[in-house]
């Protein structure tokens, strides 16, 4: 190949989307094709990811200005031009690299995972256009460009979870997710539009040069305009108050979750507040309120995972806390550290959610062979798994280190960088202490919930049922060799960006350099000194070393008994388990009054009361009434009607003539 | 020049004309009072056609063309009813109401 690097960005999503293509026709065309699909599936993934690396590899270090690639304009409406471009910068790169690199072991995962379902084809389609859509997301050189990759993936996230529509309840799923989506992309539209009307763009660049010009800094504008994009994050992201869905997408497969609901999509909104970093330096009320809903999601996701039951449902609470983090991360202006949290995060939660879809396939064969109609992702229905599935076991062991934040896992250096960060602002704002308090409390809990789960899965006896464990094994290598890849990026990940502390260049910091730079002018990173870095390192590691041990000394596996025979929980822990009631408060409070405001002001006052009644019924009730009186004036006379004809006549020759 | 004359004598049948159509009873007498208007009007045209123009002549023809296919029209009709209802009178038919 020859020509600049660039020429050939338009690949990178293009490769996915005839994937999509080729896989959504045989899926029409022929359902039950399997070894194509396959090939086609994670080939594109394979070849994009390749193809992303010869960008990336090509790209100048420290280049600062980003290349833009236009294609066509799309929207040309009187001053405002948006173009169809691609952004290349070294945030897109990294986002790039994360998505078709994580995204092709998924796929290949799902291989493995999908063989026996009977809409292999669909599933592959859909997968592929998920990719496609998070690429135009993260390579959008402009909002709307984005916005619809933000559209995209949605679409595909609510397809994905309602895969199986056959069951009320994974519909329903889908149907949660979309519509709380909504909720936020209404945020993001009121933003774009705040943008427009006060900026008169909406390409990143353009923005963000005019934006320290044009808008008052933390004045009510750009206030409003980061508050509004942050409501889309909270969205997209699972954020307090938003954040329900994402529980409820794990009815969706398994490696749906890892891909959509860990590692990428759900990173959406980390990825547009860093990508907005200018405007959200320009508003520091808006950083802290997304420093704070950070903080508080992350504990209190946290507080729900240690009473979950469901092996999917504690690492979906897992990953909207682990996203907390990453918003605490950019609102506290540490914008590299909230992208390095969140790419180490999509290997180690990938790896999770991966080998929790391992553990599921290899409990429901045993489940399926001995015709028990147990809950296969019950953790009360596992236990002692190690024995049968030990490549699992120490890959998901590494990953719970990496999670919980014990060195030298991935997890550790950019949640570490992360409290550090907020910690540092507390210096001028006293109130990042509590914040920075609030993830240090989440980061035990998170050992202690990892180390839980873990433990009720792995350890102990095994509760499965003595005819179907024998029939538990470990998944084929097409399963755990993503396992292996995942579980060697949970281990090392921490190199891309090591602090100085033990020696290492922040060589992810240094590379997002020219990206935050617009940030760093408002709002400069603040610095610890070497010794309070240092008790905050020992800190944070002696609370994820008290969290493994709390589970590993209080919890007793041998104690639990099979989904089945459990006794319903009492006082907190079922307060827990119900995850603090949020979804029957937001039943309660938005919900119904929503539907009965829906039934009775606007269906049956509104729609069949109005217009049905007055409009329609009432126009031609109208009409009747004044045929009626018009056929009271026909009375088959003809003298009549020929009176009433001359007297019409002289009326209106008097009317002309006059 | 005759025109008030003419133009008086033409008012006059055309109001002939209307008077007949609505006291008559008898169709085929309001239907000869109908071409009595018609005429009436056709000589307000000649009159009027000597100061203002051949027009006049022309909108004659037409007149008398339409009057012609008209009677022919309207006779047929009155003829249809007569076979239906055996009267002409129109105080009689008056089946057509809503």
């Amino acid at each position: 190949m020859t020509g600049h690097p660039t020429d050939f960005l338009w690949l990178v999503p293009a490769l996915p989307l005839a994937g999509f293509l080729v896989n959504g026709t045989l899926a029409l065309a022929r359902p039950a094709t399997k070894g194509a699909v396959s090939a086609v599936g994670v080939g594109v993934l394979a070849a994009a990811f390749a193809v992303a690396a010869w960008i990336v590899a090509g790209m100048g270090h420290g280049e600062a200005a980003p290349e833009i690639v236009r294609y066509w304009t799309w929207m040309p409406v009187g001053a405002l031009s948006v173009d169809v471009a691609f952004q290349l910068d070294q945030l897109s790169a990294v986002m790039m690299l994360v998505v078709t690199g994580v995204g092709a072991l998924i796929h290949l995962f799902s291989v493995g995972y999908m063989r026996a379902d009977a809409a292999y084809a669909r599933y592959f389609a859909y997968l592929n256009l998920f990719v496609f859509f998070m690429l135009v997301l993260v390579l959008g050189a402009n909002f709307p460009v984005l916005f619809v990759g933000w559209e995209g993936v949605g679409l595909c996230s609510y397809l994905l979870i309602g895969f199986w529509f056959g069951e009320k309840v994974n519909a329903d799923a889908g149907k949660k997710a979309f519509i709380v989506n909504r909720i936020g992309d209404v945020g993001f539209l009121a933003a774009m539009l705040l943008l427009w009307r006060h900026l008169g763009a909406l390409d990143f660049a353009t923005v963000f040069e005019r934006a320290p010009a044009d808008l008052a800094l933390g004045g009510p504008v750009v206030t409003a305009i980061t508050l509004f994009l942050f409501l889309g994050c909270t969205g997209k992201s699972a954020q307090i108050p938003l954040y329900t869905w994402l529980p409820d997408a794990m009815q969706g497969p398994t490696p749906v979750s890892a891909l959509i609901h860990a590692a990428t999509m759900v990173t959406a909104g980390v990825y547009l507040v860093a990508r907005t970093n200018v405007l959200f330096a320009m508003a520091p009320v808006s950083s802290a309120v997304v420093a704070g809903v950070g903080a508080l999601t992350a504990l209190f996701a946290a507080t729900i995972a240690l009473k979950q039951w469901d092996i999917k449902r504690v690492l979906a609470y897992s990953t909207v806390s682990q996203l907390g983090y990453m918003f605490l991360g950019v609102g506290t202006g540490a914008y590299a550290a909230g992208i390095f949290h969140l790419a180490t995060h999509a290997f180690f939660k990938a790896l999770l959610f991966l080998g929790s879809g391992s553990v599921i396939h290899a409990m429901h064969h045993a489940l399926h062979a001995t015709h028990t109609h147990e809950d296969p992702q019950d953790m009360r229905n596992m236990g002692g798994l190690r024995r049968h599935m030990p490549w699992t076991f120490a890959l998901m062991w590494i990953a719970t280190l990496a999670i919980a934040g014990i060195p030298p896992f991935a997890g550790f250096f950019s949640k570490d960088e992360i409290l550090a960060a907020a910690f540092a602002r507390g210096q001028d704002a006293p109130l990042w202490y509590l914040f920075w308090g609030c993830g240090a409390v989440a980061a035990l809990l998170t050992a202690f919930y990892m180390t839980r789960m873990m433990l009720y899965t792995f350890h102990g006896p095994n509760r499965t049922g003595e005819k179907a464990e024998p029939h538990l094994h470990e998944a084929p290598w097409v399963m755990t060799g993503p396992l292996l890849v995942l579980g060697l990026l949970s281990l090392v990940g921490g190199v891309l960006n090591l602090p100085a502390l033990v020696g290492g260049g922040q060589w992810l910091h240094h590379w997002l350099a020219p990206v935050t730079a617009g940030a760093a002018g408002f709002l400069p990173e603040a610095d610890l000194e070497h010794g309070t870095e240092l008790t905050l390192v020992g800190i944070a590691v002696a609370i994820a070393l008290v969290g493994i041990l709390a589970a590993w000394r209080l919890l007793k596996p041998a104690d639990l008994v099979p989904a089945r025979l459990a006794r319903p929980e009492r006082g907190l822990g079922r307060l827990l388990w119900r995850k603090w009631y949020v979804d029957e408060l937001y039943d309660a409070v938005i919900v119904r009054p929503l539907t009965w405001v829906s039934r009775n002001l606007l269906w049956r006052f509104l729609d069949q009361g109005v217009v049905d009644g007055v409009g329609v019924n009432g126009a031609a009730r109208l009409s009747r009434g004044l045929g009626w009186i018009g056929s009271w004036l026909q009375t088959g006379e003809v003298g009549l009607y020929v009176v009433v004809f001359v007297i019409g006549v002289v009326v209106v020759l008097r009317a002309v003539g006059s | 020049m005759l025109l008030g004359p003419a133009l008086t004598v033409s008012a006059i049948l055309f109001a002939l004309g209307v008077a007949g159509v609505l006291v008559r009873r008898n169709a085929i007498v309001i239907f000869m009072c109908v071409e009595l208007m018609l005429n009436a009007v056709n000589l307000t045209f000649i009159a009027l056609a000597q100061q203002l123009g051949v027009a006049g002549h022309v909108f004659v023809f037409f007149v008398m063309a339409v009057a012609a296919a008209e009677a022919a029209v309207g006779l047929a009709i009155i003829l249809a009813i007569y076979r239906h209802q055996e009267t002409v009178n129109l105080q009689d038919i008056h089946l057509l109401k809503g």
